[in-house]
């Protein structure tokens, strides 16, 4: 495959480790968010690239829609916007990058010279077959990250409800009196 | 666009997200790390499920990846919320004790 689909190949590729980069680096937070959403979106193109269509769209959905979302929210919602000050300190940057540095090297190196017996690619819609396979090999994954979804949204709603008139426990009472 | 690219990418994107976990304070930030690795991995899987197999499994499995990335990204933020409630920061350094 060359021509037009290598050009968005390499264009997807670079907005989505140039954004990852940004995220790694900006000292905001909320500019860090932003460039996150474009990372996503980068990943959403590889996917389509991929011939993962129905992948590409969730990640729109999920990741884009969903999850950059609710980052926000919580950005705001933990920083004191009245003094103003929405920042992202951080530590530790030097040996980090050493260590993000020689990992990335090690990584490369392994996968340009492992010789992989790759197939010819086919490209084809694959909604219909994730769909078949959900119900019928994957079945037991499926309705198991159902009832996890579900535990982790209820657990999520009742942590971080708003704590209201707590009745005390009878031994403090006891101890009150 | 050949699979030892896209594995460069994908170890590129880990690296950002690594580097992101590593140096950050801000525990939102540090979730936006583990965002970034978890799309790595799932990169991964759809490359080598789309480039070695005839099979779907890397793309279910990239499926199951989002569901987890989004279940862990609610119940996190739920945490941080509460932790700002209680200790006034978000920052992870606070985060020290493990008192109600």
């Amino acid at each position: 495959m060359n021509g037009p689909a290598d050009v968005i190949f390499y264009a997807a590729a670079a907005l989505t480790v140039g954004a990852a980069v940004l995220v790694a680096v900006l000292p905001n937070i909320l500019y860090a968010a932003v460039a996150l959403l474009f990372s996503f979106a980068g990943v959403a193109g590889l996917y389509v690239l991929l011939s993962a269509d129905f992948l590409a769209a969730t990640q729109v959905l999920v990741y884009v829609g969903g999850i950059v979302v609710l980052l926000l929210f919580a950005v705001f919602l933990s920083n004191r916007i009245a003094e103003a000050k929405i920042t992202n300190p951080t530590h530790f940057r030097l040996p980090a990058a050493v260590i993000c540095l020689v990992l990335f090297g090690v990584l490369s190196y392994t996968a340009v010279s492992t010789p992989f017996a790759v197939k010819k690619a086919v490209y084809l819609p694959t909604t219909a077959d994730i769909g078949e396979l959900l119900m019928t090999r994957y079945l037991l994954p499926f309705e198991v990250a159902s009832v996890l979804l579900l535990a982790a949204l209820i657990g999520a709603a009742l942590i971080s409800r708003p704590e209201r008139g707590v009745p005390e426990s009878p031994e403090m009472e006891e101890g009150k009196r | 666009m050949t699979l030892d690219k896209l594995l460069v990418v994908a170890a590129a994107l880990f690296c950002c997200g690594l580097y992101t976990v590593l140096t950050r304070r801000n525990a939102v930030a540090v979730l936006m790390g583990v965002e970034l690795i978890l799309n790595a991995t799932n990169i991964n899987f759809v490359a080598f499920s789309h480039f070695l197999s005839r099979v779907m499994g890397g793309q279910i499995f990239a499926v199951f990846v989002i569901v987890l990335a989004a279940a862990e990204a609610a119940v996190a933020l739920a945490i941080f919320l509460r932790m700002f409630a209680t200790a006034g920061t978000v920052e992870v350094d606070f985060a020290d004790e493990l008192k109600g």
